[in-house]
């Protein structure tokens, strides 16, 4: 903040101060609150630090590592498989299915994959037959890495492939016209987007698996497979020992710093693109081989994200769906969803808005200078929330709050703040290529012709950013569709969403009606997808 | 998406008292959110006990036991809940420590508690038994005593629940150490080759359960009458152990802000009445703590009727749980 201060007053700083400012009052106030709380007890903070914290911090750190690798590479192969076939049969709706599982409940992903790959899993009898032994599923660590990537791997191809699409096709028609094969363009042409974008989208993928909860205690088959994130909770449900919770959530905080840190070190800067393309539209021929194994490996990643998602939807299918349909409950959920989502969403695209324009109004500004502490915050630093469990931050402003206001009118905003925030990560991934390479082009015409402001937004910013912006807000709403980590202490009552229902549901022997609600979730982010996608491609 | 916001922000408003409501006596009871459900008890005790006060019950809900604990704690003296319904018996020494409970004055006759009730404090309203839960179709011979499961066919997978995040998962702690004592180490790590996973909470257990997963799971001797019920089906037994079954009793307890409302005294003396026992079974799956109107479905009367009910007092599961799970996880990390 300090160097916001320094800074000549560019009203574009202001944007992202104000944003960095709401999340430090969000995050600094529950630690206030669960601090003060702990203060009766301050020795539990010092207990945390045992050989059972050293034991899951190795697991924690050693799982996530190896989700994010194994989600991470294949993404960039499908990414740029996708990147270099920008028209096929089919292409939109794969684009939008990846951002499904967004959405879904942990449990009811991993039953999708069970449903396939468990003891009883539709392939269990091939994979049987192909080890000479009853099929003993997936639990253990292949549990949680293949869930990992399921989760993973298509919402990191997204980020991919948006880093991808601001690659000017000026480029690809350079490259074309100077011979380039598959290789080459590849390595002069691709591979410095990619490069730009994955140190972060690495970094998000990680922060995701170590904050993996239910997917890591179900699938990890003992608790042997215990993450940090179980620790806090417990530490915070079934415990109530405040002090400890701060503490291992700063232990987690500061791991996710450093090894975030060291990925950064895979990433390298490129330089924007000042002029506008001239070319208008792709021109690259992958070769008759090429697009055989890149159609190879968009089948894989499709069966591979799809059959779970199918064999959700079929378990869904056997639930009373028009006795569902119904229920005023369901009614009732659907809408509480809707607009929880809806106002989660948009406050989520204001925060990465806010703080995509501060930053890369720093960091022109500051030419060859290496980033200041303000930008560094705008960027990555931003991000770190999601490691911040929610239950965290509920906890703590419940304690903050209990004597002061009417708690239960709270937790609405609460919940649309927490999952506006949660969001802001993924949203800012989806907006910031598009944005900083439209105002690298944009910017000194629009200072040359003095647009400015409201018109600037209107006239310049929009057009280019329009589809991105819908894009991040239809994801953000698919991730707020499926959260329910921060009410826990507030109470229920006037946010019963989708999946509160559906847990709710699971809880008290409906499993049927569970599937149907999982179907029901997993058909609602589809058509909110498409819708935005439809909203962003047309006028174009 | 304008009209929908209103309307979803006026009830809101309404829900949560911001509009004027009629100016009755108002009961607020804390619980859980499976209690209040449309499918638990919660409306119909509402229903029944406004029709006896002539007075507004209001719930509030949160996610389970341990968090009505926590919060009632940490809103303390300045509680708006007349009533906490939802502890259980691990719970209510911690509870009690609290000192913001009052004695509820109701006499325990004519509860129907294994073991009887003396509680002066906490008034049970359903009990169940943990128990290992099996699917006929897959399993033959189902283990007869903890020792058969402890000890049984490590290729006959269970599921359950972890001590850390679950109820029914401290249950199973908590039976295998009145049944093995000191010994409890290593009949976990016997029983340890047989569990295929250990769940955050019953409901992920009891989905892969029926998933097919594995064979069996811990629940309640109570959950096959859901399925007979229900389902129509009798495919889930529950079996009946030799050396007798964990018992789980859920309690209410009257807050020290409740013991100036008459209204409090009054459903606490409800509980016991016919109008909340007649919903408890096939609403919770467990079993009436007092005399229901009616007998209950036969389908209950078919379940495993444990020869003897285990217990662990209260204070001692306050004092050593920390330690017993400690025991648990140092054998099932091995």
């Amino acid at each position: 903040m300090k160097a916001a201060r320094r800074t000549p007053a560019d009203p574009r700083f202001l944007g992202g101060a104000l944003a960095l400012g709401l999340l430090t009052v969000l995050i600094g106030g529950a630690f206030v609150g669960l601090i003060a709380e702990g203060a009766r007890n301050p020795g539990a903070a010092w207990a945390a630090f045992d050989s059972y914290l050293l034991r899951i911090i190795r697991f924690t750190l050693m799982q996530a590592l190896l989700s994010t690798a194994l989600s991470i590479l294949p993404a960039l192969l499908v990414a740029r498989a996708l990147s270099r076939h920008p028209t096929f049969p089919g292409r939109h709706l794969i684009l939008q299915l990846f951002a499904v599982p967004l959405a879904l409940p942990a449990i009811v992903a991993a039953l999708g994959l069970l449903a396939l790959l468990g003891r009883a899993g539709f392939l269990a009898p091939p994979l049987g037959a192909l080890t000479g032994e009853p099929w003993p599923g997936i639990y253990g660590l292949s549990g949680i890495l293949i869930a990992h990537v399921f989760f993973n791997l298509p919402m990191a191809t997204r980020l991919f492939l948006e880093a991808l699409e601001t690659v000017p096709t000026d480029q690809h028609r350079l490259g074309v016209q100077l011979g380039f094969k598959a290789w080459n363009s590849f390595r002069f042409i691709e591979w410095p987007a990619l490069r730009k974008a994955l140190p972060s989208i690495a970094g998000l993928v990680f922060m995701l698996c170590v904050t993996s909860f239910t997917l890591v205690l179900t699938l990890g088959g003992g608790p042997r497979a215990t993450t940090l994130e179980v620790a806090i909770y417990q530490a915070l449900r079934f415990d109530f020992d405040p002090s400890r919770a701060v503490a291992l959530t700063l232990v987690q905080l500061a791991l996710t710093v450093i090894i975030l840190a060291l990925l950064s070190r895979l990433g390298a800067d490129a330089a924007g693109e000042a002029n506008l393309s001239v070319a208008p539209r792709r021109f690259d021929f992958p070769s008759p081989r090429e697009s055989i194994a890149n159609g190879a490996i968009l089948l894989a990643a499709v069966l591979f994200v799809v059959s779970p998602l199918a064999a959700t939807g079929i378990a869904g299918l056997s639930a009373d769906l028009q006795r569902l349909a119904s229920e005023g409950s369901v009614h009732s959920a659907t809408l509480t969803s809707l607009w929880l989502a809806f106002s989660a969403a948009a406050f989520s695209i204001l925060l990465s808005f806010a703080l995509v324009r501060t930053r890369h109004a720093l960091q022109t500004q500051r030419r060859d200078a290496p980033p200041s502490l303000f930008e560094r915050l705008t960027d990555r630093g931003a991000g770190y929330v999601l490691v911040v469990p929610p239950i965290v931050i509920g906890a703590g402003w419940f304690i903050l709050l209990r004597t002061v206001a009417d708690l239960f009118a709270l937790a609405p905003i609460m919940v649309i703040t927490v999952n506006g925030v949660m969001a802001m990560p993924f949203a800012l991934r989806l907006i910031r290529p598009a944005h900083d390479a439209a105002a690298t082009r944009h910017d000194r015409l629009c200072a040359s012709l003095g647009i400015t402001g409201w018109n600037r937004l209107r006239l310049i910013d929009w057009p280019s950013l329009r589809r991105p912006l819908l894009a991040a807000f239809a994801f953000a709403m698919a991730l707020s569709l499926g959260d329910l980590g921060v009410i826990a202490l507030f109470g229920s009552d006037a946010v019963k969403t989708l999946p509160y229902l559906l847990l709710e549901r699971m809880g008290s022997y409906r499993t049927a009606d569970a599937a149907g609600l999982g179907l029901f979730l997993a058909l609602l982010t589809l058509a909110l997808m498409l819708l935005s996608d439809r909203l962003g491609r047309s006028r174009q | 998406m304008r009209n929908t916001l209103l309307t979803t922000l006026l009830t809101g408003a309404l829900a949560l008292g911001v509009l004027p409501a009629s100016a009755q006596e108002v009961l607020t009871v804390y619980t859980y959110d499976s209690f209040t459900s449309e499918w638990g008890p919660g409306p119909i005790v509402e229903k029944a006990f406004e029709a006896e006060c002539k007075c507004d019950v209001k719930f509030v809900s949160v996610a389970d036991g341990v968090a009505l604990l926590n919060r009632v704690k940490l809103e303390g003296a300045n509680t708006k809940a007349d009533v906490v319904l939802g502890l259980d018996t691990n719970l209510t020494a911690e509870a009690r420590a609290s000192e913001l409970f009052a004695p509820h004055g109701i006499s325990a006759e004519g509860l129907t508690i294994p073991g009887g009730w003396s509680d002066d404090t906490f008034l049970p309203y359903d009990y169940g038994y943990f128990a290992v839960v099996y699917d006929t179709e897959k399993l033959r011979t189902p283990p007869a005593s903890l020792k058969e499961l402890v000890e049984g066919d490590k290729n006959q997978k269970i599921v359950i629940q972890d001590p850390r995040t679950s109820t029914p998962g401290l249950g199973l702690l908590l039976w295998i150490k009145s049944v093995y004592g000191d010994d409890a180490g290593d009949a976990w790590a016997k029983l340890k080759d047989r569990v295929l996973t250990v769940t955050p909470g019953w409901s992920e257990a009891y989905g892969l359960f029926t998933k097919g997963e594995a064979p069996m799971v811990l629940s309640y001797t109570t959950s096959p009458a859901y399925h007979i019920i229900s389902d129509k089906t009798e495919r889930y037994q529950a079996a009946a152990f030799s050396e007798g079954h964990y018992l789980q009793v859920e309690v209410a307890g009257m807050t020290t802000k409740g013991a100036r409302n008459p209204l409090a005294k009054q459903f606490m003396a409800f509980i016991k009445a016919p109008g909340f026992q007649d919903a408890v079974p096939e609403t919770q799956w467990m079993l009436p703590a007092a005399e229901t109107s009616k007998p209950l479905n036969e389908a209950f009367d078919r379940m495993v009727k444990p020869t003897k009910s285990l217990t662990i007092p209260s204070e001692e599961i306050a004092e050593k749980r920390k330690a017993w799970i400690d025991e648990w996880l140092a054998v099932m990390s091995r």
